[in-house]
């Protein structure tokens, strides 16, 4: 059904294909969380979810939060997204951005998304800082993706992520284009569109995205905006944060701590 | 792979959009602009236009035929194409396409029966068995010719270009509209988008009429009628004029603000798109057609015949290269454009063969011709010899209701 299976274990996607039997995106976003709410434990293998198996999505809103100061460019959480979802050669769910700055230039860039690291590079101008800069799919509250997709194929779930039905999808490519940060990409082998779903099928188990598993430095974090207590919760609520291309107010739910004006 | 220069975010080296989407509205420009020129005659009377009011609503029916052909062949899911039109997401501008088209498709056939009814009766009642069949069944039953029942057909003629006149502007409108509403790419988001996309739909629907008005007439072996082309000409020039004043003033705009994107598109037209854009869409499509056509307009009394006709056919046919050059440096120069608004990519080049090739894009710029052939033998483009005018007031009327014959807009 949702773009979250194509990573999915067996177990949602048998439970929602066998007790739902629906097509539309936008019904399966309504009346599948709804069945799950009440009825997940009933789920595929039998075995409790790590969750609980009783993942309710009007109890979570979820946030993502990135620490540039805290990103070393080691790109696991690139690889770790590459493996957990089966991420296609030359097309990125996530990626991290290398920014090398002086008083007058500046240098960008990504080999290969950050996969493999980042090797030394030489600058023609005097370098004063550089940073690394992870970069997802923004799961924006205004999101223009979902506002342009002409079947509502993509659609934004209660409890905040944005996901694409890719059983309804009909690969325009529209939401592609409207999308500010280059997050979305047509799938070269189902040729409907793919983005990042924070590991929707993770995280309704009570997993954390794949990327925040694996960062070592706890630069990428993962937290739910209706949970008193949450680390990221405290900060969106408590420090200075920033958004990217806030001038687009699309509201985007991954917010940044020390960011540079070079980054968009 | 593709070679950036500059920084593209990884996902922004894919050009999705292919060529297909350029010849999308490029053929829904025909679409309109045909009908703008039909309309000139039908809903306003402009009777220079006469000789080519049916072969523009002819080809703007053969365009509509086609039009959503590339749209359907871009689709990654192409077999869910139709869920557009049964499962529309009413926020999505694209959703409006099916209503849009629908609507237009039919408000064009019921003019196109309304103009052709005295032809069907008469093939209906000149033939014999099956054909007869055949026309009795397009007639829809109705031998109806009596000047009460023609005078029926002016009036609903006039209502249907009246509702036609701001669908087809609609439906290209709308095109433009597409593009302009994505906030996320500065190359395409500006409101002048479809206004910018309608003038020129009117320029490529009037060079083309040039074209083929010329053409037909040299094949069925008839004189081309000087006002018309003269007048034809005269309105290529006032839209060739207003398209590329709006496609530069917004450029002028974007550069005397120097904008954020500014850098980077200035930068997008003077390397990646300096042949497509600067070469063929400002100087060998716009600056030369609009030296020609200043010739023609201005020294119209001068000219010999031929020398008018060659003038406006060289000029038609840049112009045609105009809107298709600008076609694709929206939609393929927005792509080559990362929203990182750091980087380029290198230019696009389409495939040959293959569902989005450009074997494929010729092909839908045939296929309407064909389907205008088709329909010239089972109806008959050209105007019988001694029929009156479809859209010309009724006797009586004509004096007050037709303005002087003029060439100037």
């Amino acid at each position: 059904m949702s773009d979250c299976h194509d990573g999915c274990n067996g177990s949602r996607r048998e439970f929602l294909s066998g007790t739902l039997k629906l097509a539309g995106g936008a019904v399966v976003t309504v009346i599948g969380g709804a069945a799950l709410a009440s009825s997940g434990s009933a789920a595929g293998t039998g075995a409790p979810l790590p969750g609980g198996g009783d993942y309710d999505w009007n109890e979570h809103l979820w946030a993502y939060l990135v620490d540039t100061t805290k990103c070393i460019g080691c790109g696991s959480c690139a690889r770790a997204c590459k493996a957990e979802n089966d991420v296609p050669e030359g097309f990125f769910r996530t990626w991290i951005e290398r920014y090398v700055v002086g008083m007058d230039d500046s240098h960008v860039d990504s080999p290969n998304g950050g996969m493999d690291g980042f090797p030394p590079v030489q600058v023609g101008f005097v370098a004063t800082k550089a940073f690394f800069v992870p970069k997802i799919c923004n799961h924006c509250r205004a999101t223009p993706c979902t506002q342009v997709c002409p079947v509502g194929a993509s659609y934004r779930t209660k409890d905040g992520a944005v996901l694409v039905d890719i059983d309804s999808c009909i690969g325009c490519g529209y939401c592609v284009q409207a999308c500010p940060y280059g997050s979305r990409f047509i799938h070269p082998a189902t040729h409907t569109a793919s983005k990042c779903t924070w590991c929707y099928h993770r995280i309704t188990k009570g997993l954390k995205p794949a990327c925040v598993t694996v960062c070592p430095t706890q630069a990428r974090q993962f937290g739910d905006l209706k949970k008193d207590g949450d680390p990221v919760r405290a900060v969106v609520e408590h420090d200075r944060i920033q958004i990217l291309q806030g001038h687009l107010l699309t509201e985007p739910q991954c917010y940044y701590t020390h960011l540079d004006k070079e980054v968009r | 792979m593709p070679e950036i220069t500059g920084f593209s975010f990884p996902n922004d080296i894919h050009v999705t959009w292919s060529l297909m989407i350029v010849m999308y509205p490029y053929i829904t420009g025909f679409v309109a602009g045909s009908f703008i020129v039909t309309s000139l005659y039908h809903l306003f009377d402009r009777q220079e236009f006469k000789p080519v009011a049916r072969l523009a609503m002819a080809t703007s029916f053969a365009f509509l035929l086609v039009a959503s052909l590339p749209l359907q062949l871009h689709l990654g899911q192409p077999q869910r194409g139709p869920f557009v039109i049964i499962t529309p997401n009413f926020t999505s501008a694209m959703a409006g396409f099916g209503i849009l088209y629908s609507f237009y498709l039919l408000v064009l056939v019921l003019e196109l029966w309304f103009v052709w009814r005295q032809e069907i009766i008469d093939r209906a009642r000149r033939s014999r068995g099956m054909v007869r069949a055949f026309y009795a069944a397009l007639a829809l039953g109705t031998y109806d010719t009596s000047p009460e029942a023609i005078e029926i057909d002016h009036k609903a003629i006039k209502i249907l270009a009246g509702i036609g006149l701001p669908a087809a502007c609609m439906l290209h409108g709308y095109v433009g509209f597409i593009f302009g509403a994505i906030k996320a790419n500065p190359w395409w988001s500006t409101p002048l988008m479809p206004v910018i996309f309608l003038l020129s739909a009117a320029v490529s629907g009037i060079a083309l009429l040039i074209l083929i008005y010329q053409l037909f007439a040299r094949i069925d072996r008839r004189p081309v009628v000087a006002t018309c082309v003269s007048a034809l000409a005269s309105w290529l020039w006032f839209f060739l004029i207003l398209t590329i004043t709006l496609e530069e003033l917004e450029l002028i705009v974007m550069a005397y603000e120097k904008s954020e994107s500014w850098l980077i598109i200035s930068e997008l037209l003077t390397t990646r798109l300096s042949f497509s854009y600067v070469t063929m869409q400002m100087i060998v499509g716009g600056l030369i057609p609009f030296i020609l056509l200043a010739v023609v307009v201005l020294m119209n009394r001068y000219l010999h015949e031929r020398v008018r006709n060659t003038l406006a056919t060289i000029a038609a046919f840049l112009t045609l290269i105009q809107v298709f050059s600008m076609r694709w440096n929206i939609v393929i120069g927005g792509q080559l454009l990362s929203k990182s608004l750091r980087g380029l990519r290198s230019p696009y080049e389409p495939e040959i063969f293959g569902r989005e090739g450009v074997l494929m894009a010729i092909a839908l710029f045939v296929a309407p011709f064909v389907i205008l052939w088709i329909f010239d033998r089972v109806l008959g483009i050209e105007e019988p010899e001694g029929a009156g005018g479809h859209g010309s007031p009724p006797a009586g009327q004509a004096s007050a209701g037709t303005p002087a014959v003029t060439h100037v807009p």
